[in-house]
């Protein structure tokens, strides 16, 4: 994979996420799929598309419904020298298969005092605003991030798709790939050929003097719309994708808030005990909470399952108008 | 016209060299030896945590290891000890992780229900019941894809046997036909829970035909009998022939833990299959046939114990992990 990145193209995230894993299945004989309908169905939410017919049902396996058990073999495949890229067909049904996850494949590492590694990507379609109610809509991205051992990435570009993949798949630990839903027909600039985002970096992606807004997956793109809104208004939001919550790039978030002297941190998950709550008491218990010039403020999903009713499940996480309120109420004071 | 005299001669005297016979009989001796010396270490308070012992059931993992290599693979359990030193562990080393030390297979982060050598192909003890028959499972099909030849061995107690991961991964390793055996050690109880009280099926073989593979139930004490089931099975399973499920009908003569009052069985039942000693009937079996004669084998007792002490010593003056090192193997560290 050492094709340099050249010409910019413009690709669904889905398309890039589908180009990683064909650059990997092409590049290296080790690298397998195995998902629940992933092959002749292209994936729910068509990610693998017709990857089966170029690698066939050796290299894109789909496996009974089994997460349990089909984790465990992900686990058992990529201690023993294969790549494994398991899908997860909703990141809900993760918790079918959190014994693999959380016993075995973070801590055997550790367990066998490094004997072993296990080069393992798992990838969770997850979040909300699919109309698919409670089992299917949840951001459960935090848990895993809980977990050492694992590292947990949530990209928020079709560009950051397929870099962060690819990057999953040079790592040689497992790594939690976490996909809002919403994001899958999103279009955005893909380099061509293999690169890597780097795992553990959060992105500067829009600079600002007034507040810092840190937020994580589609709220990356909320965020970005709300400060394009907030810009009209006279605040001047900067706008960090954390791209990675196990490790968290603190210095990107601790620089900017040195700057901003203000904290909005902004995910889809229940907001309690969540990304927030890490990414505020990162900042108090460091020098940049005297930097600090008013309380810092968390917008996260509702402390509910994610409901049904479209009114509902709108107002069950934060939207591009929530952000714009509070970071204005934050911009003007101590809220 | 068949040899009947042939046919009364066991199958592991028919198969193995007199070599490979001593060396299984050394094997079961040194388990026995080891978890002897691991429980009186643990009651001079040398060691903390707890630890499950697999005394009487030596001929279960020494006899169905005889047919694998160091390539082929062996997914263990929470009652582990015996697999390791069948797949050929050092029992110094193991010792020493006991202990805690740096000088242990697991540089003391693992503990009595981690200790694996993984070089000699052993994928790790398991503290999850059936946390290994996925992880097996995954492991056949890395063999599948790389050509490697190797095969799997699975081993688990009959309490996994009601995990959904049990299900789920003989579902699998028949479907893709992989060449994995799994090697479950019924020892009659699950903590506390009798087979008959947890499971739906008479024997825990009964469970295979649901999954289109041969099922066969042996004496798990007979170190010849567990040799020739299993060797069947991995036979099959590196032939391409796909998994097989193997019943050892075995007993643990300890507790389940350290913490286990045996509320749940009587002396009379524990004082049965203390009768049925694989050591004992590996003993005989060696000594009837010529293999082994007395002396051979109180020179091989000697030098176990011997081993056992060394061990022992070994692990009490190796050194305990530094503090400073306590995240150390949590990740790859890609610079060393």
């Amino acid at each position: 994979m050492n094709v340099q990145a050249d010409a910019v193209r413009t690709l669904s995230y889905a398309e890039a996420l589908r180009e990683a894993m064909d650059i990997a299945l092409g590049a290296d004989q080790r690298v397998v799929l195995i998902g629940e309908d992933i092959g002749i169905y292209g994936g729910a939410f068509q990610v693998t598309g017709d990857l089966v017919e170029k690698y066939g049902e050796d290299r894109v396996m789909d496996m009974p419904i089994s997460e349990l058990g089909g984790a465990g073999v992900a686990v058992g495949a990529a201690m023993t020298g294969l790549r494994p890229i398991f899908e997860f067909q909703f990141s809900d049904f993760a918790t079918l298969a959190m014994e693999q996850i959380v016993n075995q494949a973070a801590k055997v590492r550790y367990m066998l005092g490094g004997a072993v590694s296990v080069p393992l990507v798992m990838r969770f379609p997850a979040g909300s605003g699919t109309g698919a109610a409670a089992q299917h809509s949840q951001s459960l991205e935090a848990w895993f991030g809980h977990v050492p051992g694992l590292k947990v990435v949530q990209p928020a570009t079709p560009e950051d798709a397929k870099g962060l993949l690819l990057a999953a798949l040079e790592d040689p630990d497992p790594v939690m790939i976490f996909e809002h839903k919403l994001l899958y027909k999103t279009r955005g600039p893909v380099p061509e050929g293999a690169y890597l985002t780097p795992i553990g970096k959060a992105s500067l992606r829009r600079e600002g003097r007034d507040l810092t807004i840190v937020a994580t997956a589609i709220m990356v793109q909320k965020a970005l719309e709300a400060a394009e809104v907030l810009a009209g208004e006279g605040v001047d939001a900067e706008v960090i994708d954390l791209r990675t919550i196990r490790p968290i790039d603190r210095e990107t978030v601790l620089e900017s808030v040195r700057k901003t002297g203000r904290l909005l941190c902004v995910y889809e998950a229940v907001k309690t005990l969540g990304i927030g709550a890490e990414i505020s008491a990162m900042v108090a218990e460091s020098d940049a909470f005297d930097f600090l010039d008013a309380p810092i403020v968390r917008l996260g999903g509702a402390e509910c399952p994610i409901p049904y009713n479209p009114d509902l499940e709108r107002a069950a996480v934060p939207q591009v108008a929530d952000i714009i309120a509070g970071a204005t109420d934050l911009a003007q004071g101590r809220t | 016209m068949p040899d009947t005299a042939a046919e009364n001669i066991p199958f592991a005297v028919r198969t193995y060299s007199a070599e490979a016979l001593s060396e299984a009989f050394r094997k079961m001796l040194l388990i026995r030896k080891f978890e002897e010396g691991a429980e009186a270490c643990y009651t001079r308070g040398q060691i903390h945590g707890t630890m499950h012992l697999s005394i009487g059931q030596e001929a279960s993992a020494v006899g169905a290891c005889m047919g694998l290599s160091d390539a082929d693979k062996i997914t263990s359990t929470h009652r582990g000890h015996g697999h390791c030193i069948a797949k050929g562990a050092d029992v110094a080393r193991m010792f020493a992780e006991f202990f805690g030390k740096e000088t242990g297979y697991c540089k003391g982060r693992g503990g009595s229900m981690h200790i694996a050598d993984v070089a000699k192909g052993n994928l790790g003890a398991n503290g999850i019941v059936g946390g290994g028959l996925p992880i097996a499972v995954g492991a056949a099909l890395a063999a599948k894809r790389l050509c490697t030849g190797a095969v799997t061995m699975c081993f688990f107690g009959d309490g996994a046997n009601n995990e959904g991961a049990f299900h789920e991964a003989l579902n699998m390793a028949s479907v893709w036909a992989l060449p994995v055996v799994f090697v479950c050690e019924n020892n009659r109880y699950g903590m506390s829970n009798a087979v008959e009280k947890s499971t739906a099926v008479a024997s825990i073989a009964d469970r295979a035909p649901a999954y289109s593979m041969p099922g066969t139930s042996v004496d798990g004490n007979d170190f010849s009998a567990v040799a020739e089931a299993v060797e069947a099975a991995v036979s099959s399973a590196r032939a391409g022939e796909g998994p097989s499920l193997v019943e050892l009908v075995t007993y643990r003569w300890r507790g389940h833990s350290k913490s286990d009052r045996n509320r749940y069985r009587s002396k009379e039942e524990i004082a049965e299959w203390m009768a049925k000693d694989p050591l004992a009937g590996m003993s005989a079996m060696l000594l009837e046939h010529g293999i082994l004669s007395e002396g051979d084998m109180a020179e091989i007792s000697a030098s176990v114990e011997r081993e056992i002490e060394d061990a022992i010593e070994y692990a009490r003056h190796s050194a305990g992990p530094e503090q400073a090192e306590i995240t150390r193997y949590v990740y790859t560290d890609l610079a060393s």
